[in-house]
């Protein structure tokens, strides 16, 4: 592997890792607060990306399809979690994989009912659209580097916000111990539907950002949930910094995994990763209940 | 009187548990009959899938409704068979050698017993990493193994990789010919009968005793001195087995096979039928199989858009109807013990 290609190649799998980073986020922190496994999370995340194609189609301003499709996904995710799933957070874990199994039908549904089975397009901004130079004279699509940069930004005021605000300490606190944060006089349900429609928004946002590489169409979301599940569970459920560690390692090594092996173990490699650091850890890298 | 009660409750306990499952076998074979009666070829091809469908079901409901275990890897586990038939039958067609070694086979009564043989062991080592952990985890981790076997046969481009595996030779049953349509029927609902006997004798017994205690308190089983994650892990690969008798069974009828019926919304189907039919009878799945596949018949004949109006049924399936249709009439004990939190 040349030194360009392997520059390349990091840039790729770093980017992916942001991505996976945004979607399993929401899924570890709605996992950990509320003890919901949402397999409806991929929804949001093609929710986020029709929203962008449709504002983009409207005003061709790439700008403006963001500024509308991140609050619009957190505007389903509410609706959703006030109107369904609200109802699930004491129910068996069955009763949620069916509750949400039965979501993403409805979803898909209803989006191949407004916006059909064909593919939108949805292009990145001008200014995005080139490749850039990087050093040693690697080139590289600027819009990937920008969704590395946003990704990067957004888990750094993720950090922030978790470790050093009081909703971060709300959040913690109903992470580790649920019923001892609402004795001590923490709103745990406004906890529980805010960090729900965050963690809507963020996936919005990976989705959106993944529109213009992949294609923005129906079922776009359920690739990635796979693979921000494995990151989940890596990482340990509950867990942002663990969330983060695992989109990298996931990132990187499918990455890699694809280029460097052939076909049918490449494709496997990290569910292999998994399996592994399972076998070593069953609980996640980064534990957040005993 | 308390007496009478008790005589009662095993009374509707046996009506539910064995002639209720008797019965249901008994009507669906009368489906050929009932197809050549009306002139409606398509009936037959209805009910064979709801056979076959009803097989994965049933697998998966032994470790679903009495082991607790939410299983997401079972249309995987079936794929392992359905693959094993069909890449047997594609050596066997051209006469080349699986890996250059073995030789393919059309016959039945070989490839069949080697699909479960795989599909078990399959699930044998999948459940040696998942069954460590509990809960979401669990369900988390099957479903990535699901689609690991997902993205491992799409890449196998020798055996059609995306596009799938079309079987070409013909296949046959120790020189039974099973491509007539009613005859296929007529196997694959023997198959389920014998599937479905087997799974009530086996969580009658001591093993199923353990594993229907190790999903109720799996500490107290500790406490008792018998080690759980052995139990459980062997009940897995019983199950997936029976999951790669449904795959070969779907390989066959279909004379196909693709990695779109590994897809793991295919696992949450079956998940959808066991708790449509009601996971705490062994049969129950078979009543949710052909639910589902009557409505997923008859739906889009309604509407382009019949996912939606089905996904809205799965939710208040497990909004209002907690024991499954099985509950609508009353039977007893319709609620398994699955599905606690882990």
């Amino acid at each position: 592997m040349s030194p360009s290609l392997f520059v390349e190649q990091s840039l790729n799998g770093v980017q992916l890792g942001v991505m996976l980073f945004l979607m399993a986020a929401g899924l570890t922190l709605v996992f950990g607060i509320m003890n919901l496994i949402n397999l409806a999370h991929g929804s949001l995340y093609m929710a986020g990306a029709f929203f962008a194609a449709t504002v983009f189609q409207l005003t061709d301003s790439f700008t403006l399809a963001v500024l509308v499709a991140v609050p619009a996904s957190a505007l389903v995710g509410a609706f959703v979690e006030w109107a369904v799933l609200r109802r699930f957070y004491q129910r068996s874990h069955l009763d949620q994989v069916l509750v949400t199994f039965g979501l993403i039908l409805v979803f898909n549904d209803v989006v191949r009912m407004i916006w059909g089975v064909v593919p939108v397009p949805l292009s990145p901004p001008d200014a995005l659209s080139g490749p850039v130079h990087l050093f040693g004279g690697v080139e590289y699509p600027a819009f990937r580097l920008a969704i590395l940069a946003v990704g990067a930004l957004v888990a750094l005021g993720l950090y922030i916000v978790v470790s050093h605000t009081r909703v971060g300490m709300w959040i913690r606190a109903g992470a580790s111990d649920r019923p001892m944060a609402s004795a001590l006089g923490v709103d745990v349900e406004l906890v529980f539907s805010l960090v729900f429609s965050a963690g809507a928004a963020l996936a919005g946002l990976a989705g959106l950002m993944a529109g213009p590489i992949t294609a923005v169409q129906v079922g776009m979301g359920e690739p990635i949930l796979i693979l921000a599940l494995v990151v989940t569970v890596i990482g340990g459920i509950g867990s942002i910094r663990g969330a983060f560690v695992a989109a990298l390692i996931i990132g990187i090594g499918d990455t890699f995994g694809r280029v460097l092996l052939p076909p049918a173990l490449g494709s496997m490699v990290i569910f292999m990763l998994m399996a592994a650091i399972l076998a070593w850890r069953p609980k996640g890298l980064f534990p957040v209940h005993g | 009187m308390a007496e009478t009660k008790a005589t009662l409750a095993k009374a509707d306990g046996a009506a539910t548990r064995v002639f209720a499952p008797i019965v249901l076998l008994a009507l669906l074979a009368l489906a050929p009959t009932l197809s050549n009666a009306v002139d409606n070829p398509f009936l037959i091809r209805l009910f064979t899938r709801a056979v076959i469908f009803a097989m994965a079901a049933v697998a998966l409901n032994v470790v679903l409704g009495y082991g607790g275990l939410v299983s997401l890897m079972h249309a995987g586990l079936a794929g392992i068979g359905a693959y094993a038939v069909a890449i047997l039958a594609f050596h066997d067609y051209d006469g080349s050698k699986f890996v250059g070694i073995f030789p393919g086979t059309g016959n039945l009564a070989i490839s069949i017993p080697l699909a479960m043989i795989l599909a078990g062991l399959g699930a044998a080592i999948t459940g040696v990493v998942s069954l460590r952990t509990s809960g979401a985890y669990f369900i988390m981790i099957t479903l990535a193994f699901n689609q690991m076997l997902y993205y491992f046969f799409v890449a196998l481009q020798k055996y059609g990789g995306d596009d799938g595996l079309q079987i070409l030779g013909s296949l046959d049953f120790f020189g039974l010919d099973v491509s007539k349509r009613a005859t296929f029927y007529y196997f694959a609902l023997a198959a389920l009968t014998v599937e479905t006997a087997f799974f009530a004798l086996l969580v009658e017994s001591r093993f199923g005793i353990i594993l229907r205690a190790c999903a109720q308190n799996e500490r107290r089983v500790v406490a008792l001195g018998v080690p759980p994650l052995r139990y459980k892990v062997a009940a897995f690969a019983i199950s997936g087995a029976a999951a790669g008798l449904a795959g070969a069974m779907w390989a066959t009828g279909q004379q196909f096979v693709s990695p779109s019926d590994l897809s793991w919304v295919r696992s949450g189907d079956y998940i959808v039928m066991a708790v449509l039919g009601g996971m705490g009878l062994v049969w129950g799945p078979v009543l949710g199989a052909i639910v589902y596949v009557l409505l997923e018949a008859f739906l889009p004949a309604w509407t382009q858009f019949w996912q939606a109006p089905f996904g809205v049924v799965v939710i208040l399936i497990v909004v209002f109807l907690r024991g499954g249709l099985l509950d609508l009439v009353g039977a007893k004990g319709a609620r398994g013990n699955g599905g606690g939190r882990g």
